[in-house]
């Protein structure tokens, strides 16, 4: 570790040297291009690209050449009480150009319109679609699916008494660090029963989590949504759990009587913190990664507006530190899966400590 | 925000693509994986205990065998001793009884040379008696060559025996 940051830290400063000369001897030569043509350059605006990036969309959009768009449109997939259901493909409102079935593209959020082409407020849409988070979570789901039953064949037809070959050996240390890290210490003897749950929650977080790494693709786990699923999921799984010492000890806390006033909601409404910290940890860690990711190539960019050569020098800078965050949001991705998976599991096992206590001490 | 305004679309997706993961891997792939963890593990824990029975009996069976070692050695030490003790009583026996003998066959030889003694010398006797008698005999023929002097010698004889 010592090395590699001596050896970044001097990358750097070498990009910095490079850069602010760079950037000195050319400021004069830069400004004196006339600003007509420079000021549709500079409209150049970062957040919202960021936001782009982030945020859930109707097609997976790569580029915009001119005016090209590289994207691949989805199917949009929408049902409103007073129109029912309707079906077609995003490309048909041609980049928001176009009113198609009534409905129309604002900022990435398909509005219905009346027939002279506004808003149409007395219509109530839920959009359905399936958009790039759900396109990109089906593909994991596949993959996860696929590669977990494969190795599970391996394991039916090996047995237990052949050594585990191939991906199993990937898949087995992790599975067993889940059973045994997360599992046992936290659940008891009754780890075995959530034992299904635990891995689906790890794996189907992880496989996101890694898939949204690869550029291009989106951000499934840094949405709300799908964390609020898995914190509700949790919520509910916890809830199911609980037994009566759990809730003794939230309805009738073991304190004096003049503090249970206080006491009593703050536990009652412990029982909604926990999932709610679940839903907001994931969601804040991803979506910090990714624009943390976006932020730095982007910086190029925001360089680029204002030289093209501070945008050229600055490109390797960027690119260092790019790819640092990049190594980290591969742990992150590992470590925020591993997180969600154990505090649910630490939330399982509080539900139902006094049975766990009791058989403890017995 | 629109950061945290959660799409309809994506929650009812993603409840979908969870429940379907979490029924399909429950039962095709944890179910297997995780028994089949557990049924490799418990033949390791088996099998280091029944290896562990194997050395402590091995262990026992050591120690028995010295045990019966150390007997067979000091049996085998009382045996020497008590061989060494039947030979040494065996010569001493032996000698007793070699030396009784010899006692015995000394004093028979010792007899029998007094006896042989005894018989020559009676032989002796006799032979020097007959060989006195012989010479006597020629002697007294000689000398009673003349028939006169042979009946007065035998006269002489006669009336030397006495009669009883």
């Amino acid at each position: 570790m010592g090395m590699a940051s001596k050896s970044l830290k001097s990358l750097l400063v070498a990009a910095f040297s490079a850069f602010s000369l760079f950037f000195s001897v050319n400021t004069f030569a830069s400004e004196t291009p006339a600003g007509g043509e420079k000021h549709e350059e500079t409209a150049f605006d970062p957040s919202k690209l960021i936001m782009e990036h982030i945020m859930d969309a109707h097609e997976y959009h790569f580029a915009t050449i001119g005016e090209k768009h590289v994207s691949i449109p989805l199917p949009v997939i929408l049902y409103s009480p007073e129109r029912g259901w309707s079906m077609f493909n995003y490309s048909k409102f041609n980049h928001g150009h176009d009113v198609y079935e009534g409905y129309k593209t604002e900022e990435g959020h398909i509005i219905p319109v009346n027939a002279a082409g506004e808003h149409d407020t007395t219509v109530k849409v839920y959009d359905l679609s399936l958009t790039r988070n759900v396109v990109q979570m089906f593909i994991g789901v596949f993959l996860l699916c696929f590669l977990m039953i494969k190795v599970a064949n391996k394991y039916k037809r090996n047995g237990a008494k052949v050594a585990p070959s191939g991906f199993q050996n990937a898949v087995e240390p992790v599975i067993t660090f889940v059973r045994d890290e997360v599992g046992k210490p936290n659940l008891g003897h009754a780890y075995e029963k959530y034992m299904p749950y635990l891995l689906t929650v790890f794996f189907f977080i992880l496989i996101n989590n890694l898939l949204g790494l690869i550029p291009g693709t989106a951000n499934v786990t840094g949405n709300i949504a799908f964390t609020i699923v898995l914190g509700f999921i949790s919520f509910l799984v916890i809830l199911f759990s609980t037994n009566k010492h759990f809730w003794g000890h939230i309805f009738n806390p073991p304190v004096p009587g003049f503090v249970k006033p206080i006491l009593v909601p703050v536990e009652f409404f412990g029982i909604f913190t926990k999932p709610f910290a679940l839903i907001v940890r994931l969601f804040a860690n991803m979506v910090a990664g990714h624009i943390v990711i976006t932020c730095f190539v982007m910086l190029i960019f925001i360089f680029g507006a204002m030289s093209k050569v501070a945008g050229w020098g600055f490109a390797p800078v960027s690119l260092a530190f790019t790819i640092f965050i990049y190594f980290i949001e591969i742990l992150v991705a590992f470590i925020q899966a591993f997180i969600f998976t154990n505090l649910t599991a630490v939330f399982i096992g509080q539900s139902m400590e006094g049975a766990h206590h009791d058989e403890a001490h017995h | 925000m629109e950061l945290l305004n959660p799409g309809l679309g994506l929650l009812v997706w993603t409840l979908l693509a969870f429940l379907i993961v979490f029924f399909l891997l429950k039962s095709l792939a944890w179910k297997p994986i995780l028994s089949t963890l557990k049924e490799r593990e418990t033949g390791i824990a088996d099998a280091i205990a029944s290896a562990d029975k194997v050395k402590a009996e091995m262990a026992a069976l050591k120690n028995e065998n010295e045990v019966m070692m150390a007997k067979a050695r000091e049996e085998r030490a009382v045996m020497i001793k008590e061989a060494k003790e039947t030979a040494d009583k065996m010569v001493a026996d032996a000698k007793e009884k070699a030396k009784a003998e010899f006692d015995r066959i000394v004093a028979e030889a010792q007899t029998a040379i007094t006896q042989q003694k005894n018989a020559a010398l009676t032989d002796v006797k006799n032979q020097v008696g007959a060989l006195v008698i012989e010479v006597a005999e020629k002697v007294l023929s000689r000398e009673l060559s003349n028939k006169s002097e042979q009946e007065n010698y035998i006269k002489q004889l006669a009336e030397g025996v006495k009669l009883n």
